[in-house]
């Protein structure tokens, strides 16, 4: 079953389509990657999945609801969390706090006036962000400055974030994007891992095929704002329109 | 105890035992020296020091918190002004209401600017809520004049209805008092060259601000006051982590608008008068000055901040050229007038280059205000101890 349905959507700015009728089709559980060369309209498709831009026409469903019009928290709070291309986390705040802020969201919704409650006294919060970092193995650096820590701990950090919310389906932008080989190794590992140990969706826009055929099950290239094809890692990987796509019109390149 | 960690604990503690013993260390030179001009423990002044504290503390959680820097803050402080004297005329020269009033009308108030002015961000919004206060200026000074008094202001008159007082005897003039304790009450206590003043308003004054820095203490240690810095830190990750900034930074801006009330409402309570001048744009300037110079984002820093620049407006400013010819006066003539003419600009009607000067300092040394200057402080003190306990040395974080 689809728990991401997009339909003919269409997006233009100025004279530019930047999408052009994608249907895309995202199945409960799987992995599914979208890739596609510079330009192909990934980051359009993604900012009008949680909600950042409107399309023009055509329509995405998430789990039976559109989610057209609604802001991006309200998105979020449908169940779609996501993971940036470079880790957007709490900087000026300690890890722990970067932790606790999406088990609040989780548990109160969008907005609560908690003013004179103290954080500490919130034994359930305090308990599930623990639980959390010590999972991401980040529980011995909890008191310190998230913006201290290295380009590969935010990034552990704010998937750790976006999985404390328990979001049914889980959007990544070029994951490991200016990674050095060892941390998108151990992305990948961690993601694997999580897809093994949770009931959840993972789409994910990358750029490295490194990651795309360690993690996808599905795959979808997008050229020139549409839908090229859609199939398995293996059928993709030979696919002469996929060459084509990335490599340019000369089909003799190689 | 209240519900606080020990160290919040401790500096509410040192804070309130400074606010009651303030009229013994504002006031540390023997009446008649020379250094009796920099005594602060006259009951005006330590009223203001109180008041705009509370002014301060209240910016803090908009601008310390959130980083949304309004520069309209004065608004609020006069509405609550005109409304704790509209009290004071129609119901009672009683405070109690009126302060309690000062604090609705200021927070209804900035409940329709803040709606309005965080539709932006950044510096439109400085500039939105710059506007708001120079309108409220300029319609208390014109305007609005049957409601503010326009040029002139607004003061309790014997002939007010007052329907809650009884009428008052021939020729008195109406006084603001607590129960019936006037504001002015107040006694003398002279020890050997000494005079120390104990003032009523002050002391109410004083206990209102320690309940507003305890408010402060648990707003700063809230959920709620985690969710403030968050925004602060990055609205992008607060959106796509299904928290709706909106209202977060609107209860912030509403929480320090009735703050800013509150310390309008106290000065009527204080001083029975108000004047549109209250509301001018170099008041809003003040409070952000007063909450960046003592350390904005920090608990004690605004008051500290308040604190200091209304002590230079009313001690440095009262500094003239005799009494600097007085301190010079050892010299030999010469050097006595230029160093009089030196320091001179200083003082005086010179205070705010003084002001600036120090501001210019801080913001360059000591990003982090006041606090942080106490803070280095502290710890080079701690690390010399560490230094002679464990050679490690290792330094705990400051708060």
């Amino acid at each position: 079953m689809a728990i991401l349905e997009v339909k003919n959507v269409g997006k233009r700015f100025g004279g530019l389509q930047a999408l052009g009728n994608v249907n895309l089709s995202v199945a409960e559980n799987s992995v599914h990657a979208i890739i596609g060369p510079n330009g192909a309209g990934k980051s359009t498709l993604l900012n009008v999945l949680v909600g950042k831009l409107i399309p023009d026409t055509g329509s995405v469903m998430f789990d039976g609801q559109s989610v057209l019009g609604r802001k991006p928290y309200e998105i979020n709070q449908m169940g779609i969390s996501r993971v940036f291309q470079t880790p957007e986390i709490f900087g000026d705040l300690t890890v722990m706090e970067n932790m606790m802020i999406p088990c609040f969201a989780k548990r109160d919704g969008a907005f609560r006036m908690h003013a004179i409650e103290s954080v500490a006294q919130e034994k359930d919060i305090v308990g599930k962000a623990e639980n959390m970092l010590e999972e991401m193995k980040l529980i011995d650096k909890r008191g310190m400055n998230a913006a201290s820590m290295s380009r590969g701990d935010k990034r552990r950090l704010e998937i750790a974030m976006c999985l404390a919310q328990d979001p049914r389906l889980l959007l990544l932008d070029e994951p490991t994007a200016g990674m050095a080989r060892a941390d998108t190794n151990n992305t990948i590992d961690l993601l694997k891992q999580i897809k093994e140990e949770r009931d959840i969706t993972i789409a994910i826009i990358e750029h490295d095929m490194h990651v795309v055929f360690s993690l996808a099950e599905r795959i979808t290239v997008l050229a020139q704002g549409t839908p090229l094809v859609e199939d398995t890692p293996e059928n993709i990987k030979g696919h002469p329109k996929v060459r084509e796509a990335y490599l340019g019109e000369s089909q003799d390149a190689a | 105890m209240f519900g606080l960690d020990k160290k919040d604990a401790g500096l509410l503690l040192i804070v309130a035992i400074l606010a009651l013993a303030a009229p013994f260390i504002l006031n540390p030179f023997p009446e008649g020296s020379a250094m009796a001009q920099f005594n602060a423990g006259y009951p005006d002044l330590m009223q203001r020091l109180v008041i705009f504290g509370i002014f301060a503390i209240g910016f803090n959680i908009l601008f310390g918190l959130t980083g949304y820097l309004s520069f309209g803050h004065a608004a609020f402080l006069g509405v609550g002004s005109y409304a704790a004297i509209w009290m004071m005329k129609l119901l009672t020269m009683n405070v109690i209401p009126a302060i309690i009033v000062s604090v609705m009308i200021a927070g209804l108030f900035s409940l329709l600017v803040g709606w309005i002015s965080l539709r932006r961000s950044g510096i439109y919004f400085s500039i939105l809520t710059l506007a708001f206060a120079q309108m409220s200026y300029a319609l208390a000074y014109s305007v609005l004049t049957p409601i503010t008094g326009g040029e002139t202001g607004l003061q309790p008159k014997y002939t007010d209805p007052r329907i809650l007082d009884g009428a008052l005897p021939d020729g008195q003039m109406p006084r603001a008092n607590l129960f019936g304790l006037d504001m002015k009450d107040g006694f003398e206590l002279v020890m050997g060259n000494w005079v120390f003043t104990f003032n009523a308003g002050y002391y109410i004054a004083a206990v209102v601000m320690l309940l507003s820095f305890y408010i402060s203490i648990r707003i700063f240690r809230s959920p709620f006051g985690m969710m403030l810095r968050a925004v602060k830190s990055n609205q992008q990750r607060m959106n796509y982590t299904g928290l709706n900034t909106k209202p977060y930074t609107l209860a912030a801006f509403v929480i320090s608008g009735m703050y800013a009330g509150l310390a309008g409402g106290l000065l009527v309570a204080m001083d029975t008068q108000v004047g549109a001048e209250r509301m001018f744009w170099t008041a809003s300037g003040e409070v952000v000055l007063m909450t960046i110079l003592g350390g904005a984002g920090t608990l004690i820093g605004p008051v500290l901040g308040a604190g200091f620049i209304k002590y230079m407006e009313n001690i440095v400013s009262k500094i003239n050229k005799t009494v600097l010819e007085q301190w010079f006066a050892f010299m030999p003539d010469g050097i006595e007038d230029v160093m009089v003419a030196l320091v001179y600009p200083f003082v005086g009607k010179g205070w705010h280059l003084t002001l600036g000067l120090l501001f210019m300092l801080v913001v360059i040394f000591l990003p982090g205000g006041l606090v942080e200057g106490g803070q280095r402080i502290g710890n080079l003190f701690r690390s010399k101890k560490a230094k002679d306990t464990s050679p490690d040395g290792s330094k705990t974080p400051a708060e």
